[in-house]
């Protein structure tokens, strides 16, 4: 049975607060009873998917929880949108829809959220830290913040979100509660050569065999002992959670609660543990790409996640002034465009062929031209969702053979380990 | 025969099942303005899931799906009642949740486990969570 809080119960009672208060604080409820939550429980942030235009319905309902005074009671961070706002002519919607996806990402901003517009808000400066309580929401967003914060979110969606910031809370289950978080599936890369460990690539590749193998179970992953950058694991997350309903990886050694085994998996013995080998690897590599892996390319996409701004820099630096014979559209976030102009680094990814796509990406929004074609991308994620959202398929490669690719107008991979 | 399943959202509902024989992200999976089923190389691409009583044996995928069924929902074009196969997804129950709010059509979404219904049955489902066979 749910227990509410005097205060909760006032809220539905419409004893105080405004009417938007009730509205959001009666789904958070009935969400909590579906789910068979014992309580609600507070939250310090959260993260939005739900501002991404899909159909006029949830705009409506956007609008009337506005309308009806809610306001977010905790910092509120906004996923993509469906428009480019500071170029707005990029994204190709009929007139009426892109007023739509306006009037929703505008609903957000009233109801107090932070207008960030990205997929990695934490790489602008939303870090819960271990142990916090959040709700957040976009899959990638939930898998770093789980991993690599140690913060805890469910894998918050569309109207649930919203109705947790503006209630200030969230139903308790799931990976809220510490019992939930305990690994059961074993991965082990022990046995992996150290140099195939520091490849760009080898993050991005071995989430996508997470997501695979893990499925809704939680997984841990030990073997990982060189050091790790925060846009190798943003590659590794965001990859997990595209392959599967992955929302927590324990990386022993990396993930804050995972210090060792005996942690992640609370003293416990794993259910499963799976030895994985360079057939594995190779398989998963391939299998990112969805065409072969050589000829023409129409463009480079870079940056799901969002691409932070050392990855900007990696990509002007990697690209030894050589232009690009096809678009490069690097997906970013307004806070990262900023810093790359304050280091003059935006004008010359411009001169070499970048298109910056600000706010949103190439694959939730119409942005790429024609109904189809070879996007060659060192996103597993792009990778995974690019050919049923846009038409293009993908070619997966390091960033490296992205950059080589776009000079030469052709897929140019240098396999490395995965030959 | 009959069955008591978990209500996640009460309500009445006749109709013909629809089971998904593959699973399906609804966003993605289902066009929001006619309710088909559009996932490639998915068995049932092309049919609508309006007025079905749709059996989800294993509800997957994005967030976002909540988006879509809301949107069936607004434009009267949505299944008839669901029967999910878990009570540990919120994703589609939550549209019920936000269509009521906004006085729209609202579903009975009943949680049971190893739904055994098959496309082409006639069901009924009651709002205590009782699910039978009927002759259509």
């Amino acid at each position: 049975m749910l227990q509410l809080t005097a205060d909760e119960k006032a809220i539905l009672n419409s004893k105080i607060g405004s009417a938007g208060d009730n509205m959001a604080l009666n789904i958070v409820v009935k969400a909590a009873e579906m789910l068979g939550a014992s309580r609600l429980v507070d939250i310090t942030s959260s993260h939005i998917d739900g501002c991404l235009y899909h159909g006029d319905s949830g705009v409506l309902f956007c609008e009337t929880l506005a309308k009806n005074g809610a306001k977010t009671k905790v910092p509120t961070t906004t996923n993509v949108g469906a428009l480019n706002l500071i170029k707005t002519n990029q994204a190709r919607l009929s007139s009426e829809k892109l007023q739509m996806a306006q009037r929703l990402m505008d609903a957000h901003v009233n109801m107090g959220c932070t207008p960030s517009w990205t997929c990695a808000p934490y790489q602008i400066g939303a870090r819960p830290k271990r142990g916090e309580q959040v709700a957040w929401g976009e899959s990638n967003a939930v898998a770093f913040a789980n991993t690599v914060l140690g913060a805890r979110t469910n894998r918050y969606g569309d109207f649930l979100d919203i109705a947790c910031a503006i209630s200030g809370k969230a139903p308790y289950y799931g990976l809220h509660c510490s019992k939930n978080r305990r690994a059961e599936i074993l991965l082990d890369v022990t046995g992996l050569p150290k140099e195939v460990k520091e490849e760009d690539t080898f993050f991005p590749v071995l989430g996508s065999l997470i997501g695979r193998l893990a499925g809704v179970s939680i997984c841990a992953v030990s073997g990982i002992t060189n050091i790790v950058s925060e846009d190798q694991l943003k590659a590794l997350c965001a990859a997990a959670a595209s392959t599967g309903a992955v929302g927590l990886v324990h990386i022993i050694g990396i993930t804050p609660e995972a210090i060792d085994l005996e942690h992640a998996f609370d003293n416990q013995r794993p259910r499963t543990i799976l030895s994985i080998d360079m057939d594995m690897m190779k398989e998963a590599f391939h299998k990112l790409s969805q065409t072969k892996q050589e000829g023409s390319i129409d463009c480079v996409a870079l940056g799901s996640p969002h691409f932070s701004i050392s990855e900007c820099k990696q990509l002007l630096e990697a690209s030894e002034e050589k232009n690009f014979k096809v678009p490069v559209y690097v997906c970013t976030n307004r806070h990262t465009v900023q810093a790359l102009k304050a280091e003059n680094i935006y004008t010359k990814l411009e001169k070499l062929g970048v298109i910056f796509i600000v706010d949103t990406c190439v694959v939730v929004t119409p942005i790429l031209p024609g109904t189809g074609g070879i996007m060659m991308t060192n996103s597993a994620k792009f990778a995974h969702y690019s050919s049923g959202n846009t038409g293009y398929r993908p070619i997966f490669g390091s960033l490296v053979d992205c950059i080589k690719s776009a000079q030469n107008g052709c897929a140019t991979l240098n396999y490395g380990p995965w030959k | 025969m009959s069955w008591t399943g978990q209500v996640l959202y009460s309500g009445n509902a006749k109709g013909e099942v629809l089971r998904l024989d593959a699973p399906i992200s609804f966003w993605g999976g289902v066009n929001p303005e006619n309710a088909e089923i559009i996932l490639e190389n998915h068995p049932q691409r092309g049919e609508k899931i309006t007025n079905k009583i749709l059996v989800v044996p294993e509800p997957i995928g994005s967030s976002s799906s909540a988006a879509i069924l809301l949107e069936l929902l607004y434009s009267k074009i949505a299944p008839k009642g669901l029967i999910l196969g878990t009570n540990q997804d919120a994703i589609l129950p939550i549209s019920v949740l936000v269509s009521e709010q906004m006085g729209w059509a609202t579903i009975p979404i009943i949680a049971l486990e190893n739904p055994a219904f098959k496309s082409g049955e006639a069901l009924e489902i009651n709002s205590d969570g009782t699910i039978s066979l009927y002759l259509s």
